[in-house]
């Protein structure tokens, strides 16, 4: 009769044990792994999925081929002027599908983005941008103020954007549109 | 009783048919004289009514025409109002009184069946103080001009050279002509909406005196006059004889057997297109050099089609036959940036340009776009930001030493902003080659824009860039290598320049 009551409290201190132990050892450990990597992680994917959005216009070609058209997009929120210039960039130079044609020649990346104070923006595109470009006067307008207006429309603090190409400053993309200078806002383009 | 309705109903509808068949096509095609309406948005006929040898028309047809009310009083009276103003006629009276103020009329109102017939004078003396466009009646040619259209008078004479003829054209108001040449025909073409010309052009009996140079001359368009040769026509030389308020155009049919008589100004123009005409005009004094810049060049193709035409290739093809046939027909330097396969840098191009001191710059082209269909020729001009523009202002009493001792005042405009102070001539020439463009090739839906284009910005005289259609367009890059295409595009640049050349030595330029 005395050992069965001893029986059930050394059962019930091995189960008090475990739960414990579970509670305040096992359990953190694992969670504190699951979860370090993902905190320390620096998010280099510009469209973090489940991050802050907001919307700014960006520039298409019209159905006619002949102006630009602004549409309304959602894209990632970066921090501070440059920080959202880079995101805006990387959202209007993704490729696209029909019924929205870009003028950014395919394969063109952002190899980098920087400001001046004086609100100058300077925006390196990858060599696709003249190498994969087709080539005519209006295709090549088209590109420029499609970079140009993405920044310059959306971001205030921004008031000329100059192209630079692998790094360094270019006449023109296919010789005609004179980029060796910023160039403003131009809504002309835009239908 | 049901089935009685249906015959009367089928017996009444082919007549309704026809009756109202019959009133549609009396009313597209009057019978009898009339007067052309000549408007903005297009011409019209008012049938004109003679009553006692003087031409009447229907104010109900004049109402319909210019949103009038008509309304007849009890006591007799019309009253015809427009946008609140009236004008009240009197039977039996050839006065109306417009807003209060009398004015004659040659003859009073008349009754014609159930419609009010009045002078066609009504229409300038009574109609025009109330209406809010100018009305200009010209009876003699049963014509009536509304608003600020260019029609003007055409008065064609014809005079036997003894070795020749000689036709002479005059237009008042002065209006600018364009003389080419398609097969054996001569056509003259007005810049103006309509011609105000006599039927027929020259009274028989001089037509059967001119038949040896002058088989026929008549109006084929609204505004041009066509002239078909006659059996002895050997060649022919315009030219154009400045008046106060006529333009006049001397036409010289030079025969053929006439062995004494100057050769038919014939150039010998390098690559002249098929229907360039052997016309010279007088010599230029605004313009004697042309910068004429074929795009890319070596192992810049610039833009390919899909069937392997290149641009630069294509370009350099059309700037040639500009060449000779600006320099053939006009006698003006035509230099071009490259006559071969090699690449130029911009500023080459620009530079040759100026140190040659060309009056005008055009760099040829051919576009490309992402989207297919895009088609149709642009012109491009030079566009500069804002503060450029205030950059490019010479600044005042820049004093630079001379030789030999002293200062001399300078103006220094930056290179690369050369063209800002020539952008008005270049938008006027740009105006005049999209219209000379127009009856020839396909236009883009934006004919002329503007753009930061390296190649003007740095052109110290008008400049223009035509980008002449679209190689990624299937349809167009078979066009652009046509023979007729190329022929045309070198066609619109020559009268362009004429014209142009016309504008400034009549003071409309430097």
């Amino acid at each position: 009769m005395n050992r069965r009551p001893v029986a059930v409290a050394i059962g019930v201190a091995f189960v008090a044990f475990v739960i414990g132990w579970l509670m305040f050892v096992s359990t953190p450990r694992w969670f504190s792994r699951q979860q370090k990597p993902v905190a320390a992680a620096p998010a280099p994917a510009p469209p973090a999925p489940p991050g802050r959005k907001i919307k700014a216009r960006l520039f298409y070609v019209s159905d006619d081929g002949t102006r630009l058209t602004g549409v309304e997009r959602e894209i990632a929120y970066g921090e501070g002027p440059l920080e959202q210039a880079r995101e805006i960039i990387s959202a209007q130079i993704a490729p696209v599908t029909e019924p929205l044609v870009t003028a950014i020649p395919p394969g063109t990346t952002l190899r980098a983005l920087f400001m001046t104070e004086g609100g100058d923006a300077y925006v390196d595109l990858s060599r696709n941008v003249t190498s994969a470009h087709t080539g005519g006067t209006l295709d090549e307008i088209l590109t420029v103020y499609t970079i140009v207006n993405a920044l310059t429309a959306n971001l205030p603090a921004i008031t000329s954007v100059q192209l630079l190409v692998e790094g360094k400053e270019v006449d023109t993309l296919s010789g005609h549109v004179d980029l060796r200078r910023p160039l403003s806002k131009n809504l002309a383009w835009v239908q | 009783m049901n089935a009685r309705p249906l015959p009367l109903f089928a017996t009444a509808l082919p007549l309704v048919i026809l009756v109202g068949l019959v009133a549609s096509l009396s009313s597209q095609t009057p019978a009898g004289p009339s007067l052309t309406v000549l408007a903005r948005e297009g011409r019209r006929a008012l049938p004109i009514a003679m009553v006692a040898d003087q031409e009447f028309v229907a104010l109900d047809d004049l109402a319909a025409a210019f949103q009038l009310t008509v309304h007849e009083e009890s006591l007799g009276a019309i009253t015809v109002t427009y946008k609140g103003k009236t004008i009240v006629l009197t039977p039996e009276q050839a006065l109306a009184s417009v807003a209060g103020r009398l004015v004659s009329l040659p003859a009073p109102p008349s009754r014609s069946g159930r419609r009010w017939l009045v002078p066609v004078e009504f229409i300038s003396r009574a109609l025009t103080l109330v209406y809010d466009a100018r009305l200009d009646l010209r009876k003699p040619s049963r014509l009536l001009v509304v608003g600020d259209l260019r029609v003007p008078r055409i008065l064609v004479r014809y005079d036997s050279t003894g070795a020749g003829g000689r036709l002479t054209i005059d237009a008042t108001p002065r209006a600018n002509s364009t003389v080419t040449q398609e097969g054996e025909r001569i056509l003259v073409k007005f810049d103006a909406e309509a011609l105000d010309a006599p039927s027929p052009l020259l009274p028989p009996q001089t037509l059967q005196a001119a038949a040896p140079f002058v088989r026929d001359i008549r109006v084929v368009d609204n505004t041009t006059i066509a002239i078909d040769p006659g059996p002895r026509f050997g060649g022919f030389r315009a030219a154009v004889q400045p008046a106060d308020a006529t333009a006049r155009l001397v036409i010289d049919l030079v025969g053929t057997q006439t062995e004494a008589a100057p050769a038919p100004p014939v150039p010998a123009a390098p690559q002249p297109p098929p229907e360039v005409p052997p016309a010279l005009t007088p010599p230029a004094s605004a313009i004697r050099t042309i910068a004429v810049d074929p795009g890319h060049g070596g192992e810049d193709d610039g833009v390919r089609g899909a069937q392997g035409t290149k641009e630069k290739d294509l370009v350099l093809a059309v700037a040639r036959r500009v060449k000779g046939v600006i320099e053939g027909r006009l006698g003006i330097r035509v230099l071009l940036t490259r006559d071969d396969d090699r690449n130029i840098p911009l500023d080459d191009r620009t530079a040759l340009a100026n140190n040659n001191k060309a009056d005008l710059f055009i760099s040829l082209h051919a576009n490309a776009s992402v989207r297919r269909s895009t088609a149709g020729a642009i012109i491009f001009l030079a566009a500069f930001d804002d503060s450029d523009s205030e950059a490019a202002k010479p600044a005042p009493g820049e004093r630079v030493p001379t030789f030999g001792g002293g200062l001399r005042d300078i103006e220094l405009v930056p290179w690369n902003l050369a063209q800002t102070r020539h952008l008005t001539q270049s938008v006027e020439f740009a105006t005049i080659l999209e219209q000379q463009l127009r009856n020839r090739v396909p236009l883009s839906v934006h004919p002329i824009d503007r753009a930061p284009l390296r190649v003007l910005e740095s052109a110290n005289m008008p400049a223009v860039l035509l980008e002449m259609g679209f190689l990624s367009n299937a349809e167009q890059e078979k066009q652009l290598t046509v023979d007729v295409f190329q022929a045309g595009v070198a066609q619109s640049i020559y009268e362009a320049v004429v014209r142009f050349r016309d504008s400034l030595n009549a003071g409309g330029g430097r």
